[in-house]
């Protein structure tokens, strides 16, 4: 299998502090890798570095071989980079469809065309088979800001897959969301992931759910890899207990 | 205001335009002339809803865009060209300028965007009271004419006044389009949640280039309107103060809601002439509503509107809801 990420050498410092330390991986095409590692180790700025929120210190990022590094972060979402985000980042005033619609809607047409086509960019029924997909019909017509905690989390990463994109970057999806409706999510992503082929990263601190959902681990500890492998492995890896798993 | 049934919206719509059309002809020429300036500045504020309103961007520089349209179409018109050709060179004009003083914006916000946004307010007023050669300094231009149109003279101002109308009409729906096209959507974006924008693909320097852009181009048609309506500009209508009295009117009427900009403009040119009885507290009693109505009700006087439907839409919610549980509880 080709890899579809490959990040060399990424370093990010924050005047004297170093986030994210010469960190290299590569995310295989159809894969799910998880990342875990504790807090303030750098998963979310290194999330950051690769979708181009933030300009590395150092190091390259390629995606499908190409260099991606310092692209804006509009510019690699329409290469086919989605993200979720650790805290909500739903648009609480519009409803769930346009919400989803919002997604989509920079990945059709161009400029001139979203200005004198459809208002809904031809999205309505792509929204609705996503509104579809996550069970959330019944809010379809509802402000996004008046869903549950969950719910918002959950249109929070059907707007990721809007655009059809080939790599997800998921950012603590489970945070904070029950168990049942987490099963759902967990479902919603093995689908997503085998039926359109599209790749993720999921940092998580959830280990039941990485472990369960993942085919490789990736263990970061103060802005390093500390072990990469497959989940049963890395749980066994004494480095990892001692630094994370440990208590 | 989508509380109301469709039919209601339409039939309250036509009955306001029709009124616009039919009232005003037994208006004397300074009625007709405060109504042809409440239709004037609603463009331009509706040009800066559009920057401030939804897409969010400060602009403390409406005025000189305004100033803008107005010296464009000056000078043509009195050099012998037709007005729609002065509107476009002021359209043109001001889109470009506006465009150029949206990079700011892409690196700064808020205040710190006002204060950029009012340097360049104080720029352009120096230029149009410095450079005689072209604007007439602080003597201006005069006998700016009024156009023909469909071969009908619009000197008096009852034709004129339907100019203004027609070209806000025109305006109001090219605006109406624009928010509901994509284009609004993303430039509400860029006010709520810029970072959320552009992971998912939202060009947001674009887009915030382009709020600037359409914004100004408004205040540009505004002015070269302004101009024949007065039919004499100086540099002074166009201070500080007139950006001051837009960023007004788009508040009070309600930033990001489409009649906002009608509304503002209503109360910010109307409501001064209305208290005119008052003799010399008028102002005192304007600032003093504008005042209290700002401390009741941040978001404008849509804002008020929006509020109460919004009540209105969770108690049938709730209502729903309660016959839905009461249905489940009598079926078990």
């Amino acid at each position: 299998m080709s890899a579809v990420l490959e990040v060399t050498g990424i370093k990010k410092t924050f005047g004297g502090i170093t986030a994210v330390d010469g960190v290299s991986f590569d995310v295989r095409e159809g894969e799910i890798l998880g990342l875990i590692g504790p807090n303030g180790c750098g998963k979310s700025t290194l999330f950051n570095c690769i979708l181009g929120q933030l300009t590395p210190t150092g190091g390259e990022v390629k995606l499908d071989g190409k260099v991606v590094t310092g692209l804006r972060p509009s510019e690699l979402n329409k290469l086919g980079v989605s993200r979720t985000f650790q805290l909500l980042q739903v648009f609480p005033k519009l409803s769930v469809r346009e919400n989803l619609i919002l997604a989509g809607q920079e990945h059709q047409g161009n400029m001139a065309s979203r200005l004198v086509g459809r208002s809904d960019a031809g999205l309505t029924d792509a929204a609705n088979q996503m509104i579809g997909f996550f069970k959330l019909d019944h809010l379809a017509a509802e402000p996004a800001g008046g869903l549950s905690y969950g719910q918002q989390k959950l249109l929070d990463a059907a707007m990721a897959f809007m655009g059809g994109p080939r790599l997800v970057l998921l950012d603590e999806p489970a945070g904070g969301v029950n168990p049942t409706m987490l099963s759902d999510l967990k479902e919603r992503l093995v689908a997503i992931n085998r039926e359109k082929n599209a790749t993720f990263v999921v940092i998580e601190h959830n280990m039941e759910f990485v472990m369960s959902l993942c085919s490789r681990v990736m263990v970061m500890a103060e802005g390093k890899v500390l072990a990469m492998g497959r989940p049963d492995e890395v749980r066994k890896n004494s480095a990892v207990i001692e630094a994370y798993l440990g208590h | 205001m989508s509380g109301f049934a469709k039919p209601l919206k339409i039939a309250l719509g036509l009955i306001v335009i029709a009124g616009l059309i039919v009232i005003p002809m037994n208006f004397n020429r300074y009625g007709l002339f405060i109504l042809s300036q409440w239709a004037v500045m609603t463009i331009a504020a509706m040009g800066l809803n559009l920057t401030l309103g939804y897409a969010g961007q400060v602009s403390l520089a409406q005025g000189a865009f305004v100033g803008i349209g107005a010296y464009a179409s000056a000078i043509m018109t009195t050099h012998g060209w037709p007005l729609p050709a002065a509107i476009v060179v002021a359209i043109v004009l001001a889109f470009a300028v506006g465009w150029v003083l949206g990079y700011p914006a892409l690196r700064v916000q808020h205040h710190y965007l006002a204060f950029v946004t009012l340097a360049f307010s104080t720029l352009a007023f120096l230029v149009f009271r410095n450079e005689s050669w072209l604007t007439g300094g602080i003597y201006g231009i005069s006998n700016i004419p009024r156009p023909h149109v469909f071969g009908i003279a619009t000197n008096k101002p009852l034709p004129f006044y339907y100019v203004c109308l027609g070209s806000l009409a025109i305006v109001s729906v090219a605006v109406w389009w624009l928010i509901r096209s994509p284009w609004g959507r993303a430039f509400m974006a860029l006010r709520e949640n810029p970072l959320r924008a552009q992971s998912l693909g939202i060009d947001t320097r674009r887009y915030t280039l382009m709020a600037f852009a359409i914004g100004s181009a408004l205040g540009g048609v505004a002015g070269a309107l302004y101009a024949p309506l007065t039919q004499y500009i100086d540099p002074v209508p166009f201070n500080l103060s007139l950006s001051l009295d837009l960023l007004m009117m788009v508040i009070v009427g309600g930033a990001g809601f489409y009649f906002g900009p009608f509304l503002g403009a209503m109360i910010a040119v109307l409501l001064p002439e209305w208290l005119r009885f008052t003799e010399g507290y008028y102002l005192m009693l304007y600032a003093i509503a504008v005042m209290g109505l700002l401390i009741w009700s941040p978001t404008g006087i849509l804002g008020i509107l929006d509020r109460y439907m919004a009540a209105r839409r969770t108690k049938a919610a709730s209502a729903l809801r309660a016959v839905a549980k009461s249905r489940l509880e009598t079926a078990q």
